[in-house]
């Protein structure tokens, strides 16, 4: 490892409100090494860097780059450090291009989109990056739009790259590719800071990781010394068991027969291809495959948020009742019959939540149909509120704080939280677990086990094929809308499974 | 009869072309300024006071200079225009008020402003009629090229205008290059459809919006000036400018926020706004309905617009929207 430090942090402090983010926080970045920020979420990691990048700007405290004390009031302070941060929410320009988005805010020189191209493709060809400049952001997948954000980076000539939970919606293949990138840049005297909570991920790449938790620094340690419970327990402050409680699933009943289902989007292509699979009540049936092949279509669909084609069909089977047809039901009608959909989308705050309103006000979302004529009762949800943010142990001042003030896996718990709450008979769950820290995660995972024994019958869509393995009875593969392969949890392998959510996409790929 | 239609339909949507390249600007940077109609009214009105005042100085018309004549009117106009787009972008701007409700009383305020001094001018000339009369510099602004009275129907078309018509044109050609070619076009893009990305690209979005906004009202209360010194002839009579500045903002959809649709777009709205004089036996209801056309033909836009829904053809995606940078 290089010795000369590039960027240090003394005593970094932040408020928002009542809420401290950061607490007296120290940092220290060597030249061409790559450090992890781990922590839970809440924990401030984000923020730190924010702070560095210039988004925020600190109460109190000093930043060093190279030795130097600066002050750094604006994202064009950074970059002339030479610092660079990689949003987890992109911050990108949907209607332009990748090179349009790469060259913004640069005044230097004379503005030729031809030469900023050359330079670009002389990045691009340099560490390895495959894109195409001309296509516009919209058009693109998830790791795409993180290429664009690295490029644009490196373009500016940044030194030290700061990179905000970069692999949350990669997949494998995505984030190998993702870490050779950095390795390179590594060897080329770059400094990399990544924030994560995924401990492999912290093990697999970083020369050393400093810990946060509740905005306070705890310590740094060289990766080759740690294990992952060595981290876990500097992250949570108490050494922690994490288990997922697989039991066999008992008295499986039928619940979901869904047959022939077919969506077509709104600009012709089909999201789903006569997909059918049964779900059953005391069982998890996982859902894998590479994010965007119609995950979101078929769960919209149960749930009656999408229009599919005539000859689908979606029967559900409640107790009391003979087969429903849910195909043409409206989303509360089926809401209604116990069907519920909980979906954890990239923008937490986007589906389900309403940022301006508290924990209270959010929850009667769900009720507020309940109570006398025209008047709310607030009764019900304030207890339920009070009941989530002690059994998940949500960090709130209060339950009357907006949902907004709450950091990321905070939201997402109540989000969850909320939708098991109505005891529904079929729940369906969306990356449930989507940029919450391991101990949160665990939770969730064991409040839809919980959920499993109570015989709901869950369909899990997920991205860590791990968790996958670990949580599911049954993993259904699902490929550019079609389902290629329905595996036993308890037996099937990650290869396997990767190889399903391939197979077809390479097939398709060859018809072009 | 043709030829006359056409020319109409120019003089008419000239005013319109300026209000909605104006509005075309500001929206890019994601300032939605309802203000525009009142933007509008107050640089006709400025304009209009500064002709009063240097024809009021003057013994008689015949010792008008020409550049004065048209500068000082011109200048006005700017200036309060300029104002205008200050109070707006200090209002929704600087303390990120809403940007619909802070428009809509420019607009109040503008048209209240033009009818103040206007009738405070009329009040001084003591005039019969309730208008005030600028011929002086109206035809410095009317001056034609000479050779377009003898080039027939051509000439008619093409060179019967005076120098602002010409004018309107060469801005909103200006602001197509200037916002899709020229790097500072391509951050007063990001600005309004995205300002935090800007931002984080360090472009300073407080700067972009106010640039962008007040020039905007510059360029839209130029169509104020035209309308009153050469479509009206230098008449100011109050209320006279009605919904123009509506049509304008309506142009701006119509011509899906690009500068140069919006040219022949205003040639159409013009030709719409007075194609009721050219269709011959019409009652005065009736004359209502053909009125209403231009706001018809926005309406079926925005349908096939959002139909189509193709992503450049939308306005800028924070239209509307205050930035402020360390928001959760």
């Amino acid at each position: 490892m290089a010795e000369a430090l590039a960027l240090e942090l003394k005593g970094i402090t932040k408020t928002f409100g009542s809420v401290v983010a950061n607490k007296d926080v120290d940092l220290k970045v060597y030249k061409g090494e790559i450090l992890s920020i781990l922590g839970e979420n809440g924990s401030g990691k984000t923020t730190l860097m924010n702070m560095v990048s210039g988004i925020y700007y600190p109460d109190s405290g000093e930043i060093l780059v190279d030795g130097k004390n600066v002050v750094i009031t604006s994202p064009k302070d950074a970059f002339a450090y030479k610092i660079g941060m990689i949003h987890q929410h992109f911050k990108l320009v949907d209607v332009f291009t990748a090179t349009q988005n790469i060259v913004l805010g640069i005044k230097d020189g004379k503005f030729n989109i031809k030469a900023v191209e050359k330079r670009v493709r002389e990045i691009t060809e340099k560490y390895g990056f495959n894109i195409d400049l001309n296509k516009k952001i919209y058009e693109m997948s998830v790791s795409e739009k993180q290429t664009v954000e690295i490029i644009k980076v490196l373009y500016r000539g940044a030194d030290i790259l700061i990179l905000d939970e970069p692999t949350a919606v990669l997949t494998p293949q995505e984030t190998r590719k993702l870490f050779d990138i950095l390795r390179k840049m590594k060897k080329d005297g770059k400094s990399i800071i990544i924030i994560t909570h995924k401990l492999h991920e912290v093990l697999d790449i970083s020369d050393r990781v400093t810990i946060l938790r509740k905005g306070e620094y705890v310590g740094t340690v060289e990766t080759k010394d740690a294990t992952e419970s060595s981290l876990t327990e500097m992250m949570m402050g108490e050494k922690v068991e994490l288990n997922i409680t697989r039991e066999e699933p008992e008295n499986l009943t039928e619940r979901l027969v869904v047959e022939n289902l077919t969506v077509i989007k709104s600009d012709g292509t089909v999201a789903l291809d006569n997909v059918k699979f049964n779900a059953y009540g005391g069982e998890i049936l996982g859902v894998a495959g590479i994010s965007g092949c119609g995950q979101k279509e078929l769960l919209e669909s149960i749930a009656g948020l999408q229009i599919t084609t005539k000859k689908s069909s979606i029967l559900y089977k409640p107790d009391d009742l003979g087969p429903q047809q849910l195909v043409g039901k409206t989303p509360r009608e089926i809401r209604k019959l116990g069907v519920a959909l909980s979906f954890v989308p990239e923008d937490r705050l986007g589906m389900g939540l309403v940022g301006n309103m508290d924990i209270i006000d959010n929850m009667m979302l769900r009720s507020y149909k309940t109570g006398r004529g025209s008047f709310l009762n607030r009764k019900q949800p304030k207890s339920l509120a009070t009941e989530i943010i002690e059994s998940l142990e949500v960090v709130t001042p209060s339950a009357s704080t907006p949902v907004r003030r709450l950091s990321g896996g905070n939201v997402q718990k109540v989000l969850v939280g909320r939708e098991i709450s109505s005891a529904p008979k079929v729940l369906m769950v969306a990356y449930p677990v989507r940029g919450l820290d391991i101990n949160s995660s665990y939770t969730i995972y064991n409040l839809l086990s919980e959920q499993k024994k109570n015989g709901t019958s869950i369909i899990f869509v997920g991205e860590d094929l791990d968790v996958l393995l670990e949580l599911c009875d049954r993993i259904m593969v699902i490929n550019s809308g079609r389902i290629t392969g329905i595996v036993d949890g308890r037996t099937a392998t990650k290869e396997e499974i990767g190889l399903l959510m391939t197979k077809s996409v390479e097939r398709e790929e060859n018809n072009e | 009869m043709i030829a006359t239609l056409i020319q109409r339909a120019v003089v008419q949507g000239i005013p319109l072309l300026f209000g909605s390249t104006g509005e075309i600007m500001t929206e890019k940077s994601g300032n939605l300024n309802l203000g525009i109609p009142g933007i509008m009214y107050v640089g006709g009105i400025s304009g209009v006071i500064g002709a009063f005042l240097y024809e009021n100085s003057l013994a008689t018309p015949q010792d008008a200079n020409g550049f004065l004549a048209i500068s000082i009117p011109l200048l006005c106009s700017i200036l309060g225009s300029l104002i205008m787009g200050l109070i707006y972008c200090f209002l929704t701007v600087t303390l990120r008020a809403n940007q619909n409700v802070t428009g809509l009383a420019m607009t109040t305020f503008g048209v209240g402003f033009g009818n103040f001094f206007g009738g405070s001018l009329i009040k001084l000339v003591d005039s019969d009629v309730p208008s005030i009369t600028l011929t002086t510099t109206s035809n410095y602004f009317r001056t034609t090229l000479p050779f377009a009275e003898s080039t027939g129907w051509f000439g008619k078309i093409f060179l019967s205008y005076g120098f602002l018509a010409y004018a309107a044109i060469i801005i909103a050609l200006g602001c197509s290059f200037f916002l899709n070619r020229t790097r500072g076009g391509l951050h007063l893009r990001a600005v309004g459809e995205n300002p935090a990305t800007a931002d984080a690209a360090g472009i300073s979005v407080e700067k972009t919006k106010y640039l962008a906004t007040c020039i905007g009202s510059v360029i839209a209360g130029f169509g104020g000036l035209y309308y009153v010194m050469d479509y009206a002839n230098g008449v100011w009579s109050n209320d006279g400018f009605g919904d123009r500045g509506w049509l304008a903002i309506a142009l701006v959809i119509f011509a899906i926020w690009k500068p140069k649709s919006g040219i022949l777009g205003s040639i159409l709205f013009g030709g719409l706004y007075i194609i009721y004089l050219f269709i011959p036996g019409l009652a005065l209801r009736t004359q209502e309905l053909f009125k209403m056309l231009p706001y018809v033909v926005t309406i079926v836009v925005l349908i096939i617009v959002s139909i189509r829904n193709k992503k450049e053809n939308q306005g800028p995606q924070s239209l509307g929207l205050s930035y402020f940078r360390e928001e959760r």
